[in-house]
C-alpha cells in the first residue's frame, strides 16, 4: 500500500514512544552504558569511578561467560534443528478439516500459553526419579537417570523440555503457510505427477519459506533469551551444565552485585541481539516488499 | 478414514504434549504423603485439597490476583499506546519510521535480563518498587512492541479507501478511529490482547525482581514452596495447573489467529 | 490419446446428497470423442469444473462411471491417467526455471534425458518461451507465468486430453486472443483433445470444433457453434449464446400459428404447428434478434412494433421493440435508421422460427 508522507504521524506514536522510553527501554539502556564504564564498589554510587572500556575486556575474555556463550549457541542451535523440522512435520501431519483442526490448535498451542518458570515446573515433576512419570520410568527401564547429578541427562532434558515449550510455534507458523497454499497447486502437482517428495519439495516448501524464516529467527533469538524454564528445572546445574547466557547475567548482576561486569555484559549480549534483530528485519521488510 | 504414518506421528506428538501436563495434574489431585508414599499413574484416592488450599491461602490466591491485575494494567497500557501507533505505522510515511520500526522490534526481541538492573533501580528511584504498575510498565518493554507490530499487520489489511471516505464523510480523525476503524479490526484486537496477556502471563525473571510482597506474582510463590519438611509436590503441581487457566480459556476465541499473532503479524 | 466416456456420472460434494439440489452434477452420459477441440461453456457455478476434475481425476465422482478407450479409471488417480491440466491461474514451481518447470511433469514420470529436452525445446518454440528458459519462473509476467503452465500441460506427447480451466482470466484481450489462436494451430497440427472451460461465449465459439454448454449441474446441448446458434436445444442455450441471446414469447397454437398477443399470431411450418399441438407443456416461441426482418413499412410483416430504444452498434443497430405487451430485441441492417417510438412491421421468417416446450426445442 502506497502510504501518505505525513510527519504528523508522531504524534500517533508519541504516547508508546514515551512508555518505552521512561519506563522500559531507553532510560534503563542508558543506565546500564553508565555502569559498563564505571567501577562501582558495593552500592555507592557516589564514589564510583570511571574505568573506560575495562570491564568490556574483563567480559570477553571471562572464561565462565566464553563458556555460557557456547553452552548458548550449541543449545540454540541444537534446538533449532530439531524444531523446525519437526514443527514442519507435525505441521504436514494436521487434520485440515473438521473440527479436529480447531482441536490440534488448542493442543498443540497449550504448551505455549504456560508460564515459563510452570514449564520448568512442569518437567521437574515429569522427570524426578521418585515421582516423575518420565524419571521413574526411565529408570525401571535400566537408566540411570537423574537431571539433579548426571550433566548428560540435565542437558538432554532441558533440550527436550525446550522442543515440548516451543515447537509448537513453528507447527502453528508451518500450518498457516501450508494453509495459505491454493488448491490449483496441488492439483497441478498431482496431474504433472509430482510425488509426495516433490509436492513438499517444490510446492509446500518454497511457499513456506517466509514463516519458516520468521520461526528460525523467532526462535533463535528467543532461545537466546532463555531463563525460567531451565532455572526452575535444573538451577543451571550440575554445576554450570545448563547455566545460560540469561542466567548468568542474572547471577552475576542481581546475585552478586556485580555492576559493572553486568553492564558490560548486558551490553556485548544486547548488541548481539541487535545484530540478529536487524537481520530479522532485514528479511521481513524484504517479503513484506513482496 | 484411512491411518496412516502421518496421523500416528502427530498422534504420538500430541501424546509427548499432554504427557507432561496430565503428570501434573495427576500430582496435583494427591495429598503430598501420597506422592512420594507410592507411585501411581492416575490418581487412585483423588482429593482437591491442594486446590482448596490455593483458593482459601491469602498467599497463594492473594498472588495470583496480583498477577492478574499487573497483567491486565499492562494490556490496558500496550494497547492504548499501540493502536494509534500502529495505526501510523500502517497508512502514514514520516520522518524515521522505519527506524523506529526496526527499534521497537529490538525492545521486542531483548532479553529482559539486560534490564534487570537498571529496571530494578529504576522503579525503585520513582517508588514504584513492588508495584503491579511497575511489572505492568516493566513488560511494556517487550508488549507494546509485539502489540505495534501485530496491530500494523491487521491494519494494512484494511484498505486505506475507507480511512479516505470517512474523511470526506466530515469524520474527525478521532471519531473515525473509534468509531469506524477499531470496530474493523477488532477480531485483530482480540488476537493482540491475547498475545499481550499471554507474554505478560508467563513472563517470570522481571516480575520477580520488580516485586516482594505487596506485588509478588504467583508464579514467584511457586518458587517458595519449598519449606523446612522438603517441597510441597501436590500443592506445586496444583499452582501449576492454575496458571494454564486463563490461556486455556481464551485460546479457543483466537486459535485460527494463533499464527498471525506469534509471528508479529507476519504471516 | 483416447477417448474418454462419461457413463452416468454425477456428483455432489456433500457427503450425503438429500435432493437433487445436492448435486454439483448431475447424472450425464457423454463421450469426448478423440481429437476433439472441445468447450465447455456454461456460467459460474454450473459445473464446469467439476466436470473437468472428474475427467482429470481431481474429483472423484459419487456415481457413474470414466471410461478412457473403455477402460475404468473411475478411481484412478490424475498422476495415472496421462491427463494434462491447465488452471485458472498460472500455477508454478517457485524456485525452479521456466526449463524445469517445463520438464517437470515429464521427469515426474522419468522419461529419458534426450526426450525431456528435445520436448521442451519444441513447448517453448510453440509458444515463444525459448528466449527465457534459464531465467526463475517466479519473476515473469502473469502472462508468461501463463504460457508456462500451458506449457506444462502440451510438453507431454502422450497425453490423453489437455484440459483448460479458464485459462486466459488473467491474461489481458489481445494476448488471449493471440494465445487462443496460438492453441488452435497446436490443436491442427498435434491432434490432442483438448477440453477448454470457459464462461465467455467468444472464447468458446472462436475455440471449439465443438461447444459443450452447461446450466445448473446438467448438460444441455452439445454442438458446432453454428447448431448452437441456430438450433439452441434448450431455452438456456438460446439465451445464453448470442449477444443478445434469443427471443422467447409464450404463445399457444392455432391452427398453423402461434399466438403471441391478442391481436398477433405468427405462421409456423406445418410440421412443427401439428407437433406441437399435440404437446400438452407451456409453449414459447424464440427466434435470434438478427434473423427477424424489418419490413419497408410499418404495415407490412406479420406483426406491427413500437421501437423503445435503439443501440446503435456501429454496423448494425438492436432495436428493442414491444409487441402488444411483450419486449423483444430486433437487429436492424445498417442504412435503415429507426427513431424511439418509430412503428415497424417485423417479419418472423419460417425457417428461423423455434417452438420450446417447457424450454425443450420442439422438433
Amino acid at each position: 500500500m502506497e502510504k501518505i508522507q505525513n510527519q504528523k504521524a508522531w504524534f500517533l506514536v508519541l504516547p508508546a514512544l514515551a512508555v518505552l522510553f521512561i519506563f522500559s527501554a531507553v532510560i534503563p539502556l542508558m543506565t546500564v552504558v553508565n555502569y559498563s564504564v564505571q567501577d562501582i564498589f558495593g552500592q555507592d554510587y557516589a564514589n564510583a569511578f570511571f574505568v573506560g572500556t575495562e570491564w568490556f575486556r574483563d567480559t570477553i575474555r571471562d572464561p565462565e561467560l566464553q563458556a555460557a556463550f557456547g553452552r548458548q549457541l550449541a543449545f540454540s542451535v541444537i534446538t533449532l534443528l530439531i524444531q523446525i523440522p519437526l514443527g514442519v512435520a507435525i505441521a504436514l501431519a494436521m487434520p485440515t478439516r473438521g473440527i479436529m483442526v480447531s482441536v490440534a490448535l488448542v493442543l498443540v498451542s497449550l504448551p505455549l500459553l504456560i508460564p515459563w518458570n510452570v514449564v520448568g515446573t512442569g518437567w521437574l515433576l515429569f522427570t524426578r526419579p521418585d515421582i516423575g512419570l518420565l524419571g521413574v520410568a526411565l529408570n525401571e527401564l535400566g537408566l540411570d537417570y537423574n537431571i539433579q547429578r548426571n550433566p548428560v541427562d540435565a542437558w538432554l532434558t532441558v533440550l527436550v523440555m525446550d522442543v515440548w515449550h516451543w515447537t509448537s510455534l513453528t507447527v502453528l507458523l508451518a500450518y498457516a503457510g501450508l494453509r495459505a497454499i491454493p488448491g490449483a497447486y496441488y492439483q497441478a502437482a498431482r496431474v504433472d505427477g509430482a510425488s509426495r517428495w516433490a509436492i513438499f519439495r517444490y510446492v509446500e516448501l518454497p511457499r513456506m519459506r517466509g514463516v519458516l524464516l520468521i520461526a528460525i529467527l523467532l526462535r533463535f533469538m528467543d532461545s537466546f533469551k532463555l531463563y525460567a524454564e531451565p532455572f526452575v528445572l535444573t538451577g543451571g546445574g550440575p554445576g554450570t551444565t545448563t547455566t545460560f547466557l540469561s542466567q548468568y547475567l542474572a547471577t552475576i548482576g542481581v546475585g552478586q552485585f556485580d555492576l559493572g561486569r553486568a553492564a558490560a555484559f548486558s551490553l556485548v549480549y544486547f548488541l548481539f541481539i541487535l545484530a540478529l534483530s536487524w537481520l530479522f528485519y532485514t528479511v521481513i521488510t524484504r517479503m513484506d516488499r513482496e | 478414514m484411512r491411518i496412516r504414518t502421518s496421523h500416528i506421528g502427530l498422534a504420538a506428538y500430541l501424546i509427548f504434549l499432554i504427557l507432561p501436563l496430565y503428570w501434573m495434574i495427576n500430582l496435583s489431585l494427591q495429598p503430598n504423603h501420597e506422592i512420594l508414599g507410592s507411585f501411581s499413574l492416575y490418581p487412585e484416592r483423588y482429593t482437591f485439597q491442594n486446590y482448596i488450599t490455593l483458593v482459601t491461602d491469602a498467599s497463594w490466591y492473594g498472588s495470583y490476583l496480583n498477577s492478574i491485575t499487573y497483567v491486565l494494567l499492562n494490556m490496558a497500557i500496550s494497547l492504548t499506546v499501540a493502536l494509534p501507533a500502529a495505526y501510523a505505522f500502517s497508512r502514514f510515511s514520516f520522518l524515521g519510521d522505519k527506524h523506529l520500526f526496526f527499534w521497537l522490534l529490538t525492545n521486542r526481541m531483548a532479553p529482559p535480563a539486560v534490564f534487570l538492573l537498571p529496571f530494578f533501580q529504576l522503579y525503585q528511584n520513582i517508588g514504584l518498587y513492588d508495584t503491579h504498575l511497575a511489572v505492568a510498565l516493566a513488560h511494556a518493554l517487550f508488549n507494546v512492541p509485539l502489540a505495534i507490530w501485530i496491530l500494523e499487520g491487521f491494519m494494512r489489511g484494511i484498505p486505506k479507501e475507507i480511512d479516505e471516505t470517512a474523511y470526506i464523510d466530515g469524520y474527525s480523525f478521532s471519531r473515525f478511529f473509534v468509531t469506524i476503524f477499531i470496530p474493523l479490526i477488532r477480531g485483530g484486537i482480540g488476537v493482540t490482547a491475547f498475545f499481550v496477556f499471554v507474554f505478560s502471563w508467563v513472563e517470570l525473571l522481571l516480575a520477580r525482581t520488580l516485586t516482594a510482597t505487596n506485588a509478588r506474582p504467583f508464579s514467584v510463590t511457586m518458587t517458595q514452596t519449598i519449606s523446612a519438611t522438603g517441597i510441597d509436590w501436590g500443592l506445586l503441581a496444583a499452582a501449576g495447573v492454575v496458571t494454564m487457566i486463563p490461556g486455556a480459556v481464551v485460546i479457543w476465541f483466537v486459535r485460527n489467529n494463533l499464527a498471525r499473532g506469534l509471528s508479529l503479524g507476519r504471516v | 490419446m483416447a477417448r474418454i466416456e462419461f457413463d452416468d456420472v454425477a456428483h455432489s460434494y456433500s457427503g450425503r446428497p438429500q435432493s437433487e439440489a445436492d448435486y454439483a452434477l448431475k447424472p450425464i452420459a457423454h463421450t469426448w470423442d478423440d481429437g476433439g477441440a472441445y468447450a465447455l461453456l456454461g456460467p459460474s457455478g454450473c459445473g464446469k469444473t467439476t466436470l473437468l476434475n472428474i475427467t482429470s481425476g481431481l474429483v472423484t465422482p459419487s456415481q457413474g462411471r470414466v471410461l478412457f478407450d473403455g477402460e475404468d479409471v473411475t478411481a484412478m488417480p490424475p498422476e495415472k491417467r496421462n491427463i494434462a491440466q491447465v488452471f485458472q491461474f498460472p500455477v508454478l514451481y517457485d524456485t525452479m526455471t521456466v526449463e524445469e518447470n517445463l520438464a517437470f511433469p515429464l521427469r515426474n514420470r522419468g522419461a529419458p534425458k534426450a526426450h525431456v529436452r528435445k520436448r521442451v525445446r519444441a513447448v517453448a518454440e510453440m509458444l515463444e518461451l525459448e528466449g527465457m528458459l534459464g531465467r526463475k519462473a517466479a519473476n515473469l509476467g502473469a502472462e508468461e507465468k501463463q504460457k508456462i503452465s500451458m506449457g506444462r500441460g502440451l510438453v507431454r506427447d502422450d497425453v490423453a486430453a489437455i484440459l483448460f480451466d479458464e485459462p486466459l482470466t488473467v491474461i489481458d484481450p489481445h494476448m488471449k486472443w493471440v494465445l487462443r489462436r496460438k492453441l488452435r494451430q497446436i490443436h491442427a497440427e498435434f491432434g490432442h483433445t483438448l477440453i477448454y472451460v470457459t464462461h465467455d461465449q467468444t472464447e468458446a465459439l472462436t475455440f471449439a470444433d465443438k461447444v459443450v454448454v452447461m446450466d445448473d449441474g446438467r448438460l444441455v446441448q452439445t454442438g458446432t457453434p453454428q447448431e448452437l446458434f441456430e438450433n439452441p436445444a434448450h431455452t438456456f442455450v438460446g439465451y445464453f449464446i448470442g449477444s443478445p441471446g434469443m427471443n422467447f414469447l409464450p404463445c399457444r397454437i392455432e391452427g398453423e400459428a402461434a399466438r403471441v398477443t391478442p391481436e398477433v399470431a405468427i405462421p409456423l411450418p406445418e410440421t412443427l404447428a401439428r407437433r406441437a399441438a399435440r404437446l400438452s407443456g407451456a409453449l414459447e416461441l424464440g427466434i435470434r434478434p438478427s434473423r427477424m426482418e424489418v419490413a419497408p413499412t410499418a404495415d407490412e410483416g406479420h406483426c406491427t412494433a413500437t421501437a423503445e430504444t435503439v443501440e446503435d452498434l456501429g454496423s448494425y443497430a438492436l432495436c428493442l421493440v414491444t409487441i402488444g405487451s411483450r419486449r423483444v430485441r430486433v437487429r436492424v441492417p445498417e442504412g435503415r435508421r429507426v427513431q424511439p417510438g418509430e412503428r415497424l412491421g417485423l417479419r418472423f421468417p419460417q425457417e428461423w422460427v423455434r417452438l420450446y416446450c417447457d424450454n425443450e426445442l420442439v422438433e
